[in-house]
């Protein structure tokens, strides 16, 4: 479950910037992403025997006029076997500049967050797995001179 | 019995020349096989790592995936994430990578004046990893007395070999 608090600045060397706060809440060791899904039932294990680390990330996807589809990282977070599987993070602020190819933020309504991760083996296959839930955000139709970032 | 020795050798070689060729068409990528160099990704991996790449052209980059990719112009394959990707509708993709480990993104590694990465710098995607194995390339790199101690020591084992 996440909520978000966008603010809008720019445009810097005409390309839309955009800020993003938002909050984690993940149950990675059960699957849940605080969404319930089938998975509850089956408890399952993602740092089983082979497993060194999830290397998560928080990815923003979205369309503009320029670009049929866009993904940009906006934080990311290395969990090591061992740490603490459940995550509640909030008022996070993006850990890198959500910059768009373009100025395809203004007045986007449909910015989808996913949480993401890849699980790295202590030999083996390399998986990318997406979380179960996603939170849809809307970028508002004006930019904000002021900075109150 | 010399005839058959150079026989033996030279199957040898072309077999691992087959395989090697045939890794290289099943899995897409000019190298299929790489090892990791520097600590630019670590934890997760360490230099002396063997990475297994494909390199599909119909499989999009993603955000998230972990590429290798050559810069134009230079012979060192890269092992980085990509973080951010702009794909255009007629399958146009660009994107930009950072090392897990790095502060900054690659930027600062890629050519003068460039600023993406494009498919075709891009050696392959990591799939599969098998930690340690690759430091055996690294140590004939560095200490290339070794690797001709090697190849000797092969080369004799194989020419020496008596059927019994």
């Amino acid at each position: 479950l996440r909520k978000n608090v966008e603010d809008f600045t720019g445009p810097r060397e005409r390309s839309d910037l955009g800020f993003v706060t938002f909050d984690i809440t993940a149950d990675i060791l059960n699957g849940k992403n605080g969404f319930p899904t089938f998975l509850n039932k089956n408890a399952l294990i993602i740092f089983d025997w082979n497993v060194k680390q999830l290397f998560l990330y928080l990815s923003a996807e979205y369309s503009t006029k320029n670009n049929a589809l866009n993904q940009v990282v906006l934080w990311d977070k290395i969990m090591l076997r061992g740490d603490n599987p459940r995550l509640s993070l909030k008022d996070m602020k993006s850990k890198y500049f959500f910059f768009d190819d373009g100025n395809g933020l203004k007045g986007n309504r449909n910015i989808t967050l996913t949480l993401s991760w890849n699980v790295v083996p202590n030999a083996g296959i390399l998986p990318l797995v997406t979380g179960s839930g996603r939170v849809s955000v809307p970028f508002p139709d004006t930019y904000e001179t002021t900075k109150s970032y | 019995q010399l005839y058959y020795q150079v026989l033996n050798f030279a199957m040898i070689v072309s077999s691992a020349l087959m395989i090697w060729k045939g890794l290289i068409v099943v899995t897409g990528s000019e190298s299929p096989i790489v090892v990791v160099l520097s600590g630019s990704m670590e934890p997760a991996f360490h230099r002396g790592d063997l990475l297994f790449l494909t390199n599909f052209q119909h499989d999009p980059i993603r955000a998230g995936e972990i590429v290798v990719f050559k810069v134009e112009g230079r012979d060192i394959p890269i092992v980085h994430r990509v973080i951010k990707v702009h794909e255009k509708g007629n399958g146009n993709i660009k994107f930009l990578t950072k090392g897990d480990n790095n502060e900054v993104d690659d930027r600062g590694l890629y050519k003068e004046g460039q600023n993406w990465l494009e498919k075709k710098d891009v050696v392959g995607r990591a799939r599969g990893f098998l930690p340690y194995v690759g430091m055996v390339t690294i140590i004939m790199n560095d200490y290339p007395k070794f690797k001709y101690a090697l190849l000797a020591v092969m080369g004799a084992y194989v020419l020496l070999k008596r059927e019994s």
